[in-house]
């Protein structure tokens, strides 16, 4: 299997890597699009080596995020893996440097504070110990409370490292899964001998699972992907006994993406929306020729179970928080017609949160689409069969990923969908189960709104409420995932880590407000968090202010502001202060504060601003908002 | 048996690739010292290029036993 598959090939590569040399602003983007072509180990390193080159260790300044410094760390030699983890960062826009312990340090280098580890303050950590390490005194003639022993001091060895991680850095702490690279000795019932390092392994992997959970701490599934792609293709043991590399080298490509996708993850930037073709994307033929009776869909040939089982994924996508939207070349009324009337159709048109089909070209419908759900471009994942249309959005929206689709297998699509990891995701929210019910429910919105004769009579009518808490724990996993992942109504961009937002519930000169908001349409779910801190006697500091796009021009920003007014008072605070951070996506926020009647006090060169308001003189703000205090 | 000629062709690209050169030279005697870069690492990145192009796999003995280019091309044809 080749890594990398959903990638396309790049014909011109080595005059494309040459061109990176030269000093031009578009270094950056040009690096990024080579990344996104199908890579091997090879070209992996030569694109790594050539953009070391062009930029060292500085970020550019169209570099996607903060930059992420990297401490891999390790039992075996992995420095063969670097260059596929900068790469596949890259892929992502992110600018990355990876630090390597020396050979078996890692444990000194996590307790000395003068090591050169400390020196390089990571911002993320990944701990991937190989199999052997990890199972060290563990042989076939052990007894069973041996075995569970060792099992019990190696859990705690790497529980330590997490515990140091913590306590010296705020970043994310990975920890790699082990690769089961041991033969088996007793066979399919490997579990019945305790001293097998085989099944010790698969015992290990379950318990660091759910001590990870315990300690936030992410998984890297490489056990799970070396069963995707074969042991041997992952490991291969001659190499291992020549250069103590237990990946193989041609898998890093691979293994660094694996890694890179989880740390967009953690930094809010997975893919969103999974944008899908109609005609031979999710049934076969052409509805507009071959009619509703004429498309291949679903039971009594191989070739309709295919795309069943594409939409089958989708609707699977969809259920844990996916946003799906179609774009399709067809009539609106003959796109509709499956989902109304096709008995085998999967998904339905209430799955679609935006539904575009018309015979305009396909990269102004995907900008329509960003525009119509509130995200940005770099969301959108389009899975198209034609690959004229793959690489028209490929040219125009090079921010749209664009997967290589198996020739003419719908079969096989799922699969490569879930390969490329384009919707990684750490966690689960209530609200993601939530989502697709929540873009219905905006439907039914856009529908009020276009019967209602003027704004006042819409908002009136939608009878809202907003109900709000303190930072507590019931809200804890949704309050880090929206202060991690807003981006553009997002006032200073400010990422806290949960252990951070924990300190704010705790802060007695802090307050952390999570808002949410009903109307007679659903509920939205929480939708604006804001932390404010006492930063000197008399006044309050907003440290965070975030809202969901989804909620604007509802009155909200008013309102929220009453709320934080009250609590600042409540501190004792005669004066709040609001800061506006410009970034790459947060610019209609720009004059957030001075639109709610603050006063700019300083402008930055980039485009930032402090304002301030004197609660003295505030007056609340009336609105169609019913307001009151949630029970926790 | 492979013919000499097309597996020096291949190994040419081969090795352009992993030094990131334009142009090299490979003769029989050409080996490890006489390569700016050519280290360990180098060596495992030659040998995994070299199985995926001509779909072979070395055993350890083989590649224990390369001292050249020479050598190399002759486990090649042997394969």
């Amino acid at each position: 299997m080749r890594p990398l598959r959903w990638l396309p090939p790049a014909d011109d590569f080595r005059s494309r890597l040459k061109s990176l040399a030269a000093a031009d602003d578009t270094s950056w983007a040009q690096a990024v699009a080579l990344a996104n072509t199908q890579l091997d180990f090879i070209r992996t390193n030569a694109l790594d080596a050539a953009v070391r080159a062009r930029f060292g260790d500085t970020a550019p300044p169209d570099s996607v995020g903060k930059p992420i410094r990297l401490a891999v760390l390790g039992s075996s030699t992995l420095a063969h893996l670097h260059a596929g983890i900068r790469v596949g960062a890259l892929r992502r826009g992110h600018h990355l440097v990876t630090y390597e312990n020396d050979y078996g340090q890692y444990l000194q280098e996590l307790l000395s504070a003068d090591s050169t580890l400390h020196e390089f303050a990571p911002t993320a950590m990944l701990l991937a110990f190989d199999a052997r390490h990890v199972t060290q005194g563990i042989h076939a003639g052990l007894q069973a409370e041996d075995v569970d022993s060792v099992l019990e001091d190696v859990l705690g060895r790497i529980e330590q490292c997490w515990a140091l991680a913590r306590e010296k850095w705020s970043g994310p702490v990975i920890q790699q899964a082990v690769v089961n690279v041991f033969p088996p000795l007793l066979g399919s019932n490997e579990h019945r001998l305790p001293g097998s390092r085989r099944h010790f392994v698969a015992r290990l992997n379950d318990r660091l699972r759910a001590l990870a959970d315990r300690h936030g701490v992410d998984m890297l599934a490489l056990d799970d992907a070396a069963r995707e792609g074969g042991l041997s293709a992952w490991h291969d043991d001659a190499l291992w006994c020549r250069s103590k590399q237990e990946v193989a080298p041609a898998m890093a490509p691979a293994y660094g993406d694996l890694v890179a996708r989880l740390l967009a993850a953690r930094g809010g930037r997975s893919y969103k929306c999974l944008v899908l073709d109609l005609d031979n994307t999710l049934w076969g033929g052409v509805i507009g020729d071959d009619g509703l009776t004429g498309i291949v869909l679903g039971q009594g040939s191989a070739l309709g179970e295919g795309f069943t089982a594409v939409q089958d994924y989708a609707k699977d996508l969809a259920r844990r928080g996916v946003i799906l939207a179609v774009c399709s070349k067809n009539d609106e009324a003959n796109a509709l017609e499956p989902f109304e009337k096709h008995p085998e159709m999967v998904l339905k048109r209430t799955d679609i949160a935006s539904f575009r089909a018309n015979w305009d070209d396909k990269a102004a419908n995907l900008r329509a689409i960003a525009e119509e759900l509130n995200i940005g471009l770099d969301s959108l994942v389009f899975l198209d069969d034609n690959p004229f249309e793959r690489n028209l959005v490929r040219a125009q929206l090079p921010m749209v990923a664009v997967p290589e689709v198996p020739d003419d297998d719908p079969a096989l699509v799922p699969r490569v969908l879930a390969d490329a990891g384009y919707f990684e995701s750490t966690r689960i929210t209530e609200d993601d189960r939530q989502r697709a019910a929540q873009y219905q429910e905006n439907r039914a919105r856009d529908q009020l709104r276009a019967s209602a004769s003027d704004i006042d009579g819409y908002l009136r009518a939608l009878d809202m409420r907003m109900i709000w808490n303190r930072f507590d724990m019931v809200g804890l996993q949704r309050i880090v995932q929206l202060i991690n992942k807003t981006n553009q109504f997002n006032l200073t961009t400010r990422r806290h880590t949960e252990a951070e937002v924990q300190a704010v519930m705790a802060d007695h000169q802090s307050f952390g407000l999570q808002l949410r908001l009903l109307d007679r349409f659903g509920d939205n779910g929480i939708i604006a968090v804001v932390i404010g801190r006492m930063t000197e006697p008399g006044i309050v500091t907003i440290d965070t202010w975030l809202m969901s796009c989804r909620v604007l021009g509802r009155q909200v920003e008013a309102t929220t502001l009453n709320l934080v007014a009250a609590q600042a008072k409540s501190l004792g605070a005669t004066r709040l202060i609001g800061q506006y951070i410009p970034t790459k996506k947060n610019g209609m926020v720009r004059d957030h504060y001075e639109k709610l009647g603050f006063t700019v006090v300083s402008r930055s060169e980039a485009g930032g601003s402090i304002a301030v308001l004197e609660l003295d003189d505030f007056k609340p703000a009336v609105s169609f908002i019913t307001v009151s205090e949630g029970v926790s | 048996m492979k013919d000499e000629s097309s597996i020096y062709a291949d190994l040419t690209e081969i090795f352009c690739e992993v030094f990131g050169r334009d142009e090299m030279t490979l003769t029989p005697a050409l080996s490890a010292k006489d390569v700016d870069g050519w280290d360990s690492f180098k060596q495992i990145e030659i040998i995994v290029s070299v199985e995926e192009r001509f779909g072979i796999k070395l055993n350890t003995k083989e590649i224990d036993g390369l001292k050249n280019v020479g050598d190399l091309v002759a486990v090649i044809a042997r394969k």
